[in-house]
């Protein structure tokens, strides 16, 4: 019901490759373009949502040949027209020359540590009451689905769809993806890590006692 | 759709999306995007540059380190750390981007904790920097749920049979760090000694600290 990217629990992919210890790094251009990505939120154009929201609906042709940053960059520019900051002639090279109107939020190299070092924290008053308690048992909603736009964003993931599960931690009020990837408002609600054992997602798993937890907003559940 | 794309609340599904107007080499791609929006004033390549240098020699796995090496040598700071992060991790200078709501859960002898994002590739950037290829692979975003023992075994960890193993699926904005267990043969080692000895992947879980030489 979601999108290629709702991969958890997939079959297939293969053996993971640790790497050495220490600061990744990156090629050059992986490098620019994570960096291009950063400074070009900075406009302001987007939020933290519509940017992943981006990513998660490249064709999943491209989501699945694409390397990491090449989504970055593809959804970037994605976002850019469809914002208008860019036109489509500006991609094709033939846009435009001059100043643009968002000149003046270019982030600043001297800024960079500052903007960085602010964030973009989700927390958020609501009017919103909290239904569940630490302990409490709860089942997710299924499909896994944007209950607010068809074939939107959402942080319920597939795997975790109908699952019976139990509140562990109450994580305050933070602003709803389904909504603010589309938006239509932060409308903050009450979020909770919510653990699930592993006999409840996996026919056959591993040690029936493990157990997998995930943050899911108040919208996502229901008593169980 | 016509120059100036609306903002409408659709999820934006194109047949022909602009990326496909620019270079099809990822090194081409961005250089281009990067030269137009140079052009237009939009981005400072300093600005760039800065971001580059912030997140390949400053910050990484370093910043955690230390905050688990506190937390074992410290016991105070250690009940705190587990109980509300983020006020300590605020004072020590490690809040920001990707790093707003962080939540340290400790490894025990009777369950071991391993963090993954299965939907995109969230992470503790201001504790730990950039995520390696690997967290950020679907492999890794597709088994470390259904199968973390596997995906342990390819890290060479083995667990004890009574441990039992919790997956952070972060789902949300807030982000984990395993707080890994305290090695043996560490005792009396000072916090930057016993720093050394917690690897990036201890602090996602897929590690354990390193046993002193």
């Amino acid at each position: 019901m979601t999108r290629v990217h709702d991969m958890g629990g997939r079959f297939g992919d293969g053996a993971i490759t640790p790497e050495a210890d220490g600061i990744p790094q990156l090629g050059d251009w992986q490098a620019r373009a994570l960096a291009l990505t950063l400074a070009a939120g900075a406009l302001g154009q987007w939020n933290i949502d519509v940017s992943r929201h981006a990513r998660e609906r490249l064709s999943p042709a491209d989501y699945g040949r694409f390397s990491y940053f090449e989504k970055w960059i593809a959804a970037l520019a994605d976002l850019l027209v469809e914002t208008g900051v860019l036109t489509e002639e500006d991609l094709r090279g033939d846009g435009a020359a001059g100043a643009h109107p968002l000149a003046e939020r270019a982030m600043k190299a001297e800024a960079v540590a500052a903007v960085l070092a602010r964030g973009g924290p989700a927390d958020r008053p609501s009017n919103v009451a909290p239904r569940f308690e630490v302990g409490q048992a709860v089942r997710t909603l299924r499909p896994a689905a944007n209950r607010l736009v068809d074939g939107g964003h959402t942080r319920l993931p597939t795997y975790a769809a109908g699952a019976r599960g139990r509140i562990v931690l109450k994580h305050g009020s933070h602003v709803l993806p389904d909504s603010n990837a589309h938006r239509l408002g932060e409308a903050p609600e009450p979020l909770y890590a919510v653990a699930f054992p592993a006999s409840e997602l996996w026919a056959d798993p591993e040690a029936p006692r493990d157990e997998v937890v995930l943050d899911l907003w108040q919208s996502y559940l229901e008593p169980a | 759709m016509g120059r100036r794309g609306s903002l409408c609340a659709m999820p934006h599904d194109h047949h022909d999306h602009p990326h496909s107007l620019l270079p099809p080499d990822p090194a081409l791609r961005v250089k281009a995007l990067e030269t137009i929006l140079t052009r237009k004033g939009l981005i400072d390549p300093a600005a760039l540059d800065e971001i580059i240098d912030t997140y390949q020699n400053r910050i990484g796995p370093q910043n955690g380190a230390r905050v688990v090496a506190r937390a074992w040598a410290d016991p105070a700071f250690k009940t705190a750390l587990l109980a509300d992060a983020m006020p300590l991790l605020t004072e020590l200078g490690y809040y920001g981007r990707q790093g707003e709501h962080m939540v340290v859960v400790e490894n025990t002898p009777e369950t071991h904790n391993m963090v993954v994002c299965t939907l995109c590739s969230c992470y503790p950037w201001p504790l730990l920097g950039i995520p390696p290829g690997w967290y950020k692979s679907d492999a890794y975003r597709s088994r470390a749920v259904r199968e973390p023992r596997k995906v342990l075994a390819e890290f060479g960890v083995s667990l004890p049979e009574g441990t039992a193993v919790r997956v952070w699926d972060s789902t949300a904005e807030i982000r984990y760090l395993v707080l890994p267990m305290r090695p043996e043969g560490s005792e009396g080692l000072n916090e930057e000694a016993l720093a050394e000895l917690v690897t990036r992947d201890s602090m996602i879980g897929t590690g354990l600290a390193r046993v002193p030489a």
